[in-house]
């Protein structure tokens, strides 16, 4: 609760006390007002770029993308190879012509079909998309084929398997000489 | 103030010690109980008073009640496991299974799972209820929208979770879960407009730096992803989670109430 002094009995008026010129101009308060502002956001916007960043780290522990698989003489004619599948989710098939890396990701979701030898299939065991050993899917809910590797052949005659590079046969990419190895 | 007596309880109540703790007198009369639900820090985000629609179970269901019922449940459940599990590729699994096999009253863990399953049931029917009763018609628009930025939360909740047994099950379904983030508009590597980003040869979006690599550490999911989804679980989004809760319960008061015209 606030009152004013009752009438007469107001204090004696002091004289403002002789200020120098310190007040700051309505000019240059927006101006520094805006440079304050400025400030904070970039300040804030490098907050949140270094909080994003650091979601990144700069070395990753897991097995690099390009692995030698071998001399194209390991692989049986006809057959699918699954010695790297663990390892480096790749088979390895080779037929009388060429030697292809087949991705063992499923296109539907992701998860790991099986190389069923019997009845020279893969199956999915998760929704049970069913590939030919190209890697063409004919059953299940697969919408498009196994990705194919970039395959090459080093100097010293062995496989080189480049998982960075994918090809994908809906894109007509199986042509490229890159995702075979003539045998 | 009543008549004194001189019975040890009113005794007690005229202490100093209970007066510094209880700074109003037993409320007698409508406007001392409405100030005693305003004045408690636990009672403050309630409605002083509410219609009798209000609690009618048969036009709530108490769907939302229950929902938070089951938030509070997997608080309290979760921060019991933390005591005994360990986010990591060399423990994660089995300190799961001794929580099964050794540890008094492990039954916590199923809790967790149970009230997590039962939350995300909650979630939805309150969902189906507020939909069917008109509830999110104005002024209450806005109050919708939290709750469904809440209900992708309990999603996200189940989600991180589902992954911290460390199982066959568990690595499988965030592998295949989180493929759909490659797909994400220009921030995801097999997303729309990702391979326009580019500086001349090098792909500016590719798969070691794309969304989905921001949510799992890697390429796949290994030890980042294990860590990362613990920390998302019982840290980061509920404590969003609770922020928005406290908006959304306000929000239901200040909107005109639980249920009924406005």
């Amino acid at each position: 609760m606030t009152e004013g002094p009752k009438p007469g009995l107001e204090p004696p008026v002091k004289p403002a006390p002789a200020k120098k010129e310190e007040k700051v101009s309505r000019r240059s308060f927006v101006t520094w007002l805006a440079i304050a502002w400025g400030a904070f956001t970039a300040a804030m916007g490098v907050a949140a770029t270094a909080t994003m960043r650091f979601m990144f780290p700069n070395v990753l522990f897991e097995p690099p993308a390009t692995f030698k698989a071998g001399f194209p003489e390991d692989y049986a004619v006809g057959k699918v190879d699954e010695r790297w599948k663990e390892k480096q989710s790749t088979w390895i098939v080779r037929t009388p012509e060429i030697i292809y890396a087949l991705s063992t990701t499923c296109t539907h979701l992701g998860c790991t079909p099986n190389w069923l030898e019997a009845e020279g299939k893969f199956k999915c065991p998760c929704h049970g998309s069913g590939f030919y050993p190209t890697g063409i899917n004919f059953e299940g809910p697969a919408p498009r084929p196994l990705e194919r590797w970039r395959i090459t052949l080093s100097d010293d005659g062995q496989l080189i398997v480049d998982k960075s590079k994918k090809f994908q046969q809906e894109k007509g990419e199986w042509n490229d000489s890159e995702s075979f190895v003539r045998v | 103030m009543a008549a004194p007596k001189r019975g040890i309880w009113s005794q007690i109540i005229r202490s100093q010690v209970w007066k510094s703790i209880f700074r109003h007198a037993v409320p007698k009369d409508t406007r001392g109980r409405a100030l005693a639900v305003l004045n408690n820090v636990f009672l403050h985000l309630h409605p002083v008073r509410i219609r009798k629609s209000g609690i009618a179970l048969g036009y709530t269901w108490c769907m939302g009640g229950l929902t938070f019922f089951l938030f509070l449940v997997e608080t309290f459940t979760g921060l019991l496991l933390m005591f005994y599990y360990r986010p990591t590729l060399e423990y994660a699994y089995m300190d799961i299974v001794e929580l099964g096999e050794q540890i008094p009253l492990g039954i916590m863990r199923e809790l967790h799972r149970w009230g997590a399953h039962a939350m995300v049931i909650s979630v939805w029917l309150h969902m189906l209820r507020v939909f069917l009763t008109g509830s999110y018609k104005p002024p209450r628009e806005f109050n919708w929208v939290v709750g469904v930025i809440l209900l992708v939360l309990t999603l996200l909740l189940s989600f991180t979770g589902y992954l911290l047994p460390w199982d066959q099950l568990a690595i499988w379904a965030i592998t295949v879960g989180s493929n759909m983030a490659r797909a994400t508009p220009f921030l995801g590597h097999e997303g729309p407009g990702a391979s326009l980003l580019k500086l001349g040869d090098v792909a500016l979006v590719h798969a070691g730096d794309d969304a989905r690599f921001a949510l799992l550490a890697g390429r796949f999911v290994g030890a980042g992803a294990l860590l990362r989804f613990y920390v998302l679980h019982c840290v980061a989004i509920p404590v969003v989670a609770a922020i928005l809760m406290a908006v959304h319960f306000w929000r239901v008061r200040k909107d005109g109430g639980i249920s009924g015209p406005m």
